[in-house]
């Protein structure tokens, strides 16, 4: 909402003078949120008056259209002025620049020569004088605007102008009427209600026939006739400079007057041409199929639930969202049907959205209008019209009147003070809320009946807000409460934490993405038509048609942004992610629940029920090198073996033992991907990815990812703290020939299983191939070290121990020691 | 009378001038032995069994006990100021090798070492973990909630009725079929739903998440952002309550100097509501009031949807988007760095805020 402070100051006592700190500082105190406050015409200075054009020599010989026009601005004074735009005649009014005058840019103005003529001033646009960018022609203003009068003052230039967003809570705020009201508040000045002062129209014989059907959809419908306008009578500058500041544009007297008087009062309003209606207007929910054509030349079918005016020859309107073609205003209209009434905001609301198409209108009757207001509308609009244009108002007015009178709030005075922790007086209580324009009974134990325009306070809390929001948010004191003792964070939370510090000091970087999918990443990853990462959960609106579903894994994301940070130059990049992914399924649709009660148990499990499962997961991924080359020496480059460390990463940091085994699973490299197995359950792989996957995402060859499901992960337990035994180990080496296809992961196990008790470590410190130890063979060899913990373990013990393992090594393997 | 037999060569040597003469050789031995090697060296001379100190000394049984008795003194004491001698030497010549170990042991200490790349946390998750952290101190617990919600979870308890002009203002990404009457979470709010169901007062819970509003990506909109919800229900809570916890608050986050300031706003599950801003003395653009976010009395229809009697109980509820506190604490000035994952700006804040 956008308003002129000049018609502000109307209704309200301004304080002179009166400074932009101060007016918006009112307004926020009352909770309007202050968009700009901004001087319109304040870089215009003086001289500037208004003239009439007497004379125009249209010079020629230039490359465009110039004009040398004699202008009056004063009683003896006339001027020439050059000027280059055609879009006025003679005897129009304009604003003239005078020699002095310093437009908006520093523009000065002065008395010059141009086009073989001395130009003694300068005939101006809306732009020129900072009045709206509509340059395409000089702003030529109604013929009764005064010749020599000071163009600033007739302009309204230096007018303060105030642009505010409007919560949905305060409809009535979207009015010069509920703006004035809560500045008036804010200021703590005096109020003076607009409707007040409007003489309401007599009453007579309905000037129209009206019919309402629906008296629920249309609680109260007022109308009245003025007749004999003359059409050629222009809006009042006033009027459109008004209109136009708050974003409306002048099209007629009578559409402008219906405009004017919304933005005043806040009650929308139509401006039917009388003589194009056929019949009497009958108010109705529409018909399956019917079809109306709005003012914006749209034609609409209706749906059963919106509410129509309709005549005899169809609907004629869609009520409360935009007028119809076909009864519109003209220009020779001569009779107008003015109307203005109220709508049930759930239905304009719905309709509004049924027909995407919010209009000034829908957007008051949906935040809720004040219901007076009908009346005190059509007769200030027939006033108007009067004036203006010359009618005539008909006797009467039409006022069909189904209004359920309110009922009045309970409140018990002590609860506002409850509310906010602020000692209010029973009597401030009282103030407060007759301030905002309740009707209060009681004095401790209150009856409030709240005004027509607050359809938005229904509950003792809403008047208690407005109890705190007139005495002042700021009164409110800062007192700290004390929580009860907390069990901390819980151990999933610490959990995550912990693995993402712990790969984070890995080296990898935390890089979170937008969750939103292309499935068709699923085709290039290579994944079978049944892999459940295709059954992902599907938006009906995305940002982006691309990318219309969520993520079922972290990886797409994740590459999208290694190949970001890669093509930004950055070779050697290691980046990991901890978020939800979204499993699509078949659940069951939610129950119907209201908001009256809780829901029961079996409500609340069926709700939960039907929101797929969200686990958590985590993700690696990197390129280039994973420790560089420097001074001293060559640099490392990432493998799959860094990828599989950072799941043993992620599972000794979650205290839970990970193994790792060979596996297949598209979009890892079909010989380089380890499945990462907890009790015998895969819970992610680790890998180097197929380089046609990477190729096609256009990632260098060699990128390697990992990705675990953190949900699989069973709880770690409470760790059992191990003996230490101080007695020195004995350390023996074994290197043992297995055919190539034997992972070394058997081998160690083999070792260790049977190596007996007193085995400490096992660890593989070399692989070696070659023609040593023939074909289709390698040796590992591996450091056993063995340790008692009441003694030190003799050289026979620990050869005995050796030999052991490596029994169970061939057994299981087919290991030989090798010579 | 005992007989004597002595080799009067070696007897000589236990005089007192000899002996003083063997001092002085030791002496100047030990002083000219440039290190440890020469010292090492000469050492056989003067100290060892073959010196000709102790050789001598093997005579002294032969003596007569008087003279035995004094020559046994002189020769202990020339033993051992050589002895010393030789010690002090020793000592010196040490602590000159190892000086000049170590100083041929000096490197460039200015060389690079950065052979391990350092990894971080992303700054949303580094805020979020402090903010929790402030709140945990308090004794607050951190609830969570799924990001895919029941619409009813997300609008419906939380008093935005489906007619409700919020509802349409919200920009939700809706999600197929319609019958599943899923959306992506617009608020964290939800999770003030679901922890009223779970449990009974007093709650005291914080919820830090992801949230989804239908915008597109530019310098100050993203369809993604981060928010932290702050739900308190309890006996007696009222608007100052809310009040102190946002001004303790906003000073672990913002500094001592830190508070808040409130205009009246609305929100359908927060009655009263406001809007606060935070007093930041170290704003890159110099001290001021920066919006930081909405708060207020949980309305009681609210209470009610989830089985909490308004009549026994009161409740705030605050939030405020993650982005947006980095963007007033930290001077971020285009949300698609956060947004994009770049190394470069998540490796600036590393692993604590």
């Amino acid at each position: 909402m956008r308003v002129a402070l000049s018609w502000l100051a109307e209704f309200v006592d301004l304080p002179d003078p009166v400074t932009t700190e101060q007016i918006d500082a009112a307004f926020v105190r009352m909770g309007l949120e202050v968009e700009e406050i901004a001087t319109v015409g304040a870089d215009v200075h003086g001289p500037l008056v208004i003239g009439a054009v007497l004379e125009i020599e249209e010079l020629t010989g230039f490359k465009k259209p110039i004009r040398f026009c004699q202008v009056r601005v004063g009683p003896e004074q006339i001027r020439g002025i050059v000027c280059g735009a055609t879009n006025f005649v003679v005897g129009d009014h304009v604003v003239v620049a005078m020699p002095g005058a310093v437009l908006p840019g520093g523009f000065e103005i002065a008395a010059r020569t141009t086009y073989g003529h001395v130009s003694d001033g300068m005939i101006c646009s809306a732009r020129e004088l900072d009045l709206g960018a509509d340059a395409t022609g000089i702003l030529v203003l109604p013929a009764d605007s005064r010749v020599g009068a000071d163009g600033v003052a007739v302009l309204g230039l230096n007018d303060m102008v105030v642009e505010l967003a409007i919560t949905p809570d305060r409809g009535y705020c979207l009015s010069i009427r509920g703006l004035a009201r809560e500045l008036a508040l804010g200021l703590r000045v005096a109020f003076r209600d607009p409707a007040a002062a409007i003489v309401p129209l007599r009453d007579g014989p309905p000037p129209y026939d009206v019919r309402v059907e629906d008296t629920v959809g249309c609680d109260r419908f007022v109308a009245a006739v003025v007749d004999g306008i003359d059409p050629s009578r222009p809006s009042p500058l006033w009027m459109t400079r008004r209109l136009a500041t708050a974003g409306v544009r002048s099209i007629s007297l009578a559409v402008d007057v219906t405009n004017y008087v919304m933005l005043e009062l806040g009650q929308p309003m139509h401006a039917f041409d009388r003589d194009r209606i056929q019949g009497p207007i009958v108010v109705r929910r529409a018909a399956a199929g019917e079809r109306v054509r709005t003012l914006d030349g749209v034609e609409r079918t209706a749906d059963p639930e919106d509410l129509l005016l309709t005549d005899d020859s169809g609907p004629i309107g869609l009520a409360a969202v935009m007028g119809g073609l076909s009864t519109e205003v003209v220009d020779s209209t001569r009779a107008v049907l003015l109307e203005a009434a109220h709508w049930d905001p759930v239905t304009v609301a719905r309709s509004a959205r049924r027909h995407r198409l919010v209009s000034e209108a829908s957007k008051r009757f949906e935040r809720g209008v004040d219901p007076e207001m009908t009346r005190v509308a059509v007769a200030r609009a027939a006033a108007l019209l009067v004036e203006y244009g010359g009618g005539r108002a008909l006797a009467g007015v039409l006022d069909l009147d189904h209004r359920v009178p309110g009922r009045p709030i309970q409140l018990d005075a002590e609860l506002p003070a409850q509310v906010a922790g602020v000692q209010y007086p029973p009597e401030s209580v009282v103030a407060a809320l007759t301030d905002i324009g309740c009707a209060v009974e009681g004095s401790t134990s209150l009856a409030v009946l709240p005004p027509p325009w607050r359809p938005d306070l229904t509950d003792p809390a809403d008047l208690c807000e407005e109890v705190t929001r007139v005495d002042g948010y700021d009164a409110v004191p800062s007192i700290l409460p004390l929580a009860p003792a907390g069990r901390g964070l819980t151990a999933g939370q610490r959990r995550r934490r912990s693995i993402g510090r712990a790969l984070a000091e890995a080296g990898y970087v935390e890089a979170p993405a937008y969750p939103f999918l292309d499935p068709g990443i699923f085709d290039v990853f290579g994944l079978g038509d049944e892999d459940p990462r295709r059954r992902a959960v599907r938006l009906a609106n995305p940002v982006s048609e691309q990318e219309p579903a969520m993520r079922t894994t972290l990886l797409p994301g994740l590459l999208k942004t290694l190949a970001r940070n890669h093509s930004r130059g950055q070779r050697d990049v290691a980046l990991f992610e901890l978020g939800l992914v979204f499993l699509g399924g078949d659940q069951p649709p939610p129950p119907s629940l209201g908001v009256d009660r809780r829901p029961d148990e079996a409500e609340t499990s069926a709700l939960l029920a039907s929101v797929p499962p969200q686990p958590w997961h985590v993700a690696v991924a990197l390129t280039g090198q994973r420790q560089p080359a420097g001074w001293w020496g060559s640099g490392e480059t990432s493998t799959w073996g860094d990828a599989v460390e950072a799941a043993r990463i992620v599972g000794a940091t979650a205290g839970v033992q990970l193994s790792v085994r060979a596996g297949q699973h598209p979009p890892w490299h079909p010989g380089r991907c380890a499945e990462l197995v907890v009790a015998d359950r895969v819970v992610g792989r680790a890998g180097e990815l197929h380089p046609g996957v990477l190729s096609a995402l256009e990632l260098p060859r060699g990128v390697c990812a990992m990705e675990l499901d953190l949900d699989a992960l069973p709880a770690a337990g409470v760790v059992p703290a191990p003996t230490i035994s101080a007695f020195p180990p004995a350390l023996v080496d074994v290197a043992l020939v297995v055919p190539l296809g034997v992972p070394a992961t058997d081998v160690t196990q083999a070792l260790s299983d049977g190596a007996g008790e007193w085995l400490e470590t096992v660890r593989l410190f070399d692989v070696f191939t070659g023609i040593q130890v023939g074909e289709g063979r390698r040796s590992l060899a591996f450091a056993l070290s063995f340790r008692a913990p009441d003694r030190t373990l003799t050289t026979a013990e620990v050869t005995a121990a050796r030999d052991a393992a490596v029994a169970e090594a061939r057994r299981r393997t087919g290991a030989e020691l090798r010579g | 009378m005992t007989e004597y037999s002595y080799d009067p060569k070696q007897v000589a040597l236990l005089s007192p001038d000899s002996l003083a003469v063997a001092v002085v050789q030791a002496h100047a031995a030990f002083a000219t032995a440039a290190d440890l090697d020469v010292l090492a060296a000469v050492r056989g001379a003067h100290v060892g069994e073959r010196a000709p100190l102790n050789q001598a000394r093997r005579e002294l049984g032969a003596l007569p006990p008087q003279a035995r008795a004094d020559a046994g003194r002189r020769v202990n004491a020339a033993r051992a100021e050589i002895a010393q001698a030789y010690e002090r030497r020793l000592d010196e010549l040490t602590a000159e090798r190892d000086q000049r170990v170590l100083r041929d042991e000096l490197v460039d200490v200015t060389l690079p070492w950065d052979r391990r790349p350092r990894g971080a946390r992303h700054p949303l998750t580094l805020i979020a973990d402090r903010i929790a952290d402030v709140f945990v101190g308090m004794g607050y617990e951190v609830a969570e909630g799924p990001e895919v919600e029941a619409e009813w979870l997300n609008f419906d308890a939380l008093n935005i009725g489906p007619d409700h002009p919020t509802r349409s203002l919200m920009d939700t990404f809706f999600l197929d079929p319609p019958e599943s009457r899923l959306v992506l979470r617009t608020h964290t709010s939800p999770v003030q739903a679901r922890t009223m169901l779970a449990r009974t007062p007093p709650i005291y819970v914080i919820c830090p998440g992801r949230t989804y509003r239908t915008d597109e990506l530019d310098a100050t909109h993203t369809p993604v952002f981060g928010q932290v919800e702050g739900l308190v229900v309890d006996r007696g809570i009222t608007m100052a309550h809310l009040k102190g916890t946002l001004d303790h608050f906003s000073r672990t986050m913002f500094g001592p100097k830190a508070r808040t300031r409130w205009r009246p706003s609305y929100f359908p599950f927060t009655e009263p509501s406001a809007e606060f801003d935070v007093w930041f003395a170290e704003h890159r653009d110099g001290p001021r009031w920066a919006e930081w976010g909405g708060c207020g009395m949980v309305n009681p229809r609210v209470l009610v949807a989830c089985g909490i009697d308004p009549s026994e109980y009161s409740g705030f509820a605050f939030g405020m988007g993650l982005e947006r506190t980095l963007q007033i604490r930290h001077g971020v000035s285009d949300i698609r760095d956060v947004v994009e994952g770049d190394v470069r700006f998540t490796r600036a804040f590393g692993m604590e805020l």
